[in-house]
């Protein structure tokens, strides 16, 4: 993975010089608070309900075990204990005091992390597929390009007072893992015989307004990439309305101009910047990928096939239907070395709040990273964890560890491995409690054994329309409204965020807490009923349609 | 016709200046109005306008201010940078709302002159001016990235 040169530690050093300096200042009152909070935002400082929330950049997801070590003192040093991990292969801390601030940075570039660009109307921490240079189905390894665009966008002059927030994230196989066409620009890297060149899209977005990006350019040569960027950020911050916070993402920018458009005008300061030459030198994204070559992966002299090695390792074990062979079956995914697979770590317990993790269990994560995963380790954006490369003979010890830290869940993709925003139990914004919700949820279909048996079924839990828990993208989304001062949720069906890319619908009016668990129950009852063979609920939905679900709900 | 002698700001009015060249001491117009009027020597840019309009009579701009009525509207940067890129070399002043923190990123978007609507404090911008040893960016400062030293012969 990257490590940083005497160059970017110099950048994260000042960048924290910089920060206790400006809180010197806001407290020596040369700062009013209108002006101390953009710079606050863009070093991850956001204030909630109850105090102010840190948020820390994990780039691309991708960290080492001092790393999580470091995020898990900083959790007993200076906050409850605990820390959250976002959708956007981030993590949260919920209760920090500002005066505490600058240290918690120092300590984090004392690792090579920082909390630059995680909040505030600026190029946010680039994500990217979370099995990025162990998947079997990997195109090209996108995180070398992830990183190059991180460096680009940090502290960039031009772009720091954008219109709004802007997102970014990079994939580089055909399945989307990274909800790529739901950012503002998403990227796949792609090879076009023999060449390498970057696909972009551009205006997609979760929120109020869900946009899924259209396709802007085809194939952007390699040696073009961040001019490309900058083009496509130029004519935001120039053309993004102002005048309106709700209209501002460059989705509407796109939308009200028309994909068309937008493309036209990106080409055209496209082809100006390339005459002013903004490009880093290629040899940089060469020396950035010497950083992201393979580890050491052993592999055995008889190359057995894939599947029928982990059959074998599974028979040995207690068979498909221990304890164990259901996690393998469900957390573990298919690698690109032969006996190797990438085994997802869930922050899902059953009745437990989604995506959090004890200081502990990160101490645990980071000690099997050691052992198992080349010191390698993953936060994916549906707010688990993952250790990319663990060699298959060694999941039986693995999964033992994992399973006595509580963090054994099998439920990877399944109805318990919800996405929710942190919801009125933080946050300021929201109108009603996601957690709450994802914990009974899971419990119930945990504790009747229905999980498994619906298998592949994504729920996404949001507490306002700002659709922090992507229920725009959810097989089943919920977003929880306020209605005349009380709690209400809204059921919505048929939402994706990965390659077959879709928003979700609404099925009707919406329900209180004990309606909406028992109408998630009402429309699992409805797939199990008319599935077909080898359905996921989300295409028997595709396929039926939306009047059945109704009927079952409201008829 | 809107009176247009007193937009602008005087030299007075200018906190800190990067420049050798004695200051434009008259007043700047409208972009509309620069591009209408054949003599004007002085403009000034604010956030909703095409900077790009003015590419025609660089030659003959020594001033041009960008405008910041809101620090957080970030369209001034954009300006700065387009007219640098075009070859322009007179006076970018930024006017308005600049503060301390937008220093250096101002800088780096080829502004070399500041007129802040309430006066900075010296040593506090000093030490914003040179925040950053180092940048990973290419702008209209010119100044050598990271990723050129890290591969320079």
């Amino acid at each position: 993975m990257y490590r940083y040169d005497s160059y970017d530690q110099a950048m994260v050093d000042a960048r924290v010089e910089e920060f206790r300096d400006q809180a010197r200042r806001r407290l020596e009152g040369k700062l009013t608070e209108d002006q101390f909070k953009p710079l606050r935002l863009m070093n991850g400082l956001y204030l909630q309900l109850h105090a102010y929330m840190l948020r820390v950049a994990i780039p691309y997801g991708t960290l080492n075990a001092r790393q999580m070590e470091a995020l898990a003192d900083i959790a007993e040093k200076y906050d409850r204990g605990y820390g959250h991990f976002t959708t956007r292969q981030n993590i949260q801390y919920n209760w920090i005091k500002l005066e505490d601030a600058a240290d918690i940075l120092a300590d984090l570039a004392k690792v090579e992390m920082h909390a630059i660009q995680t909040s505030g109307n600026c190029i946010r921490n680039i994500s990217a597929d979370h099995f990025a240079g162990a998947a079997a189905d990997e195109v090209v390894d996108p995180r070398p390009y992830a990183e190059l665009m991180r460096q680009w966008s940090s502290f960039h002059p031009e772009f720091t007072y954008l219109p709004r927030k802007f997102k970014i994230a990079v994939i580089g196989s055909e399945t989307d893992r990274a909800a790529m066409r739901l950012h503002d620009i998403g990227i796949r890297i792609v090879k076009r015989d023999g060449e390498i060149g970057a696909q972009f899209y551009a205006g997609g977005g979760m929120g109020r307004t869900p946009m899924i990006a259209p396709l802007i350019r085809d194939f952007v040569p390699l040696d073009q990439l961040i001019t490309y960027a900058e083009a496509c950020l130029r004519v935001y911050n120039r053309y993004g309305r102002r005048d309106n916070k709700y209209k501002a993402r460059i989705k509407i920018l796109v939308h009200e101009l028309g994909a068309a458009e937008y493309t036209r005008q990106v080409e055209e300061e496209f082809a100006h910047m390339l005459s002013v030459g903004v490009e880093p030198p290629l040899e940089e994204l060469a020396r950035i990928a010497t950083h992201f070559a393979d580890p050491p992966f052993v592999s055995s002299k008889v190359e057995t096939p894939f599947e029928q090695r982990l059959s074998t390792m599974l028979e040995a074990n207690g068979g498909q239907g221990s304890a164990f062979g259901r996690w393998v079956r469900r957390n573990t995914h298919a690698h690109k070395a032969p006996g190797y697979v990438s085994a997802v770590i869930s922050l899902k317990p059953a009745g437990g709040i989604p995506g959090d993790a004890t200081a502990d269990q990160m101490r645990v994560v980071a000690k099997l990273a050691r052992d198992y995963s080349f010191d390698e380790l993953r936060v994916m954006h549906t707010q688990n964890l993952l250790l990319p490369h663990v060699a298959i003979a060694d999941l039986p010890t693995l999964w033992q560890a994992l399973d006595a830290a509580g963090l054994g869940s099998p439920n990877m993709d399944t109805i318990e491995d919800i996405i929710a925003c942190p919801g009125l139990d933080y946050c300021s914004l929201a109108n009603a409690r996601s957690i709450p919700l994802a914990q009974r949820i899971s419990e119930r279909f945990a504790a009747s054994g229905r999980t498994e048996v619906v298998g592949e079924l994504k729920l996404k839990i949001s507490g306002c329309i700002n659709a922090c828990g992507h229920h725009h993208a959810g097989h089943i989304g919920i977003l929880g409204v306020d209605k005349k001062g009380k709690e209400n949720f809204q059921l919505s069906l048929g939402g994706s965020e990965a390659e077959d890319v879709s928003l979700a619908k609404i099925t009707g009016p919406g329900f209180d807490e004990d309606g909406v668990v028992a109408a998630v129950e009402k429309v699992t009852d409805v797939y199990l009923a008319t599935r077909a063979e080898g359905e996921r609920f989300l295409d028997t939905y595709r396929r039926i349609g939306m009047e059945p679900f109704k009927e079952a709900l409201y008829g | 016709m809107v009176d247009t002698s007193n937009l602008g700001t005087s030299p007075d009015e200018v906190q800190f200046r990067f420049r050798d060249d004695e200051p434009v001491d008259h007043g700047t117009v409208t972009v509309d109005a620069c591009c209408d009027q054949t003599n004007a020597a002085a403009v000034r840019i604010e956030p909703g306008d095409d900077a790009r309009l003015l590419l025609p009579f660089l030659d003959r701009l020594a001033l041009v201010e960008v405008n910041f009525p809101s620090f957080g509207d970030g369209r001034g940067y954009s300006a700065a940078r387009i007219l640098r890129e075009a070859g322009y070399t007179g006076e970018l002043r930024a006017v308005g709302q600049v503060l301390i923190d937008q220093l250096s990123h101002m800088r780096r978007c080829g502004f070399d002159s500041f007129a802040p609507d309430k006066r900075l404090d010296e040593d506090d911008a000093a030490r914003a001016f040179a925040t950053w040893d180092n940048v990973y960016q290419r702008a209209a400062d010119r100044r050598a990235t990271i990723a050129d030293k890290r591969h320079e012969a």
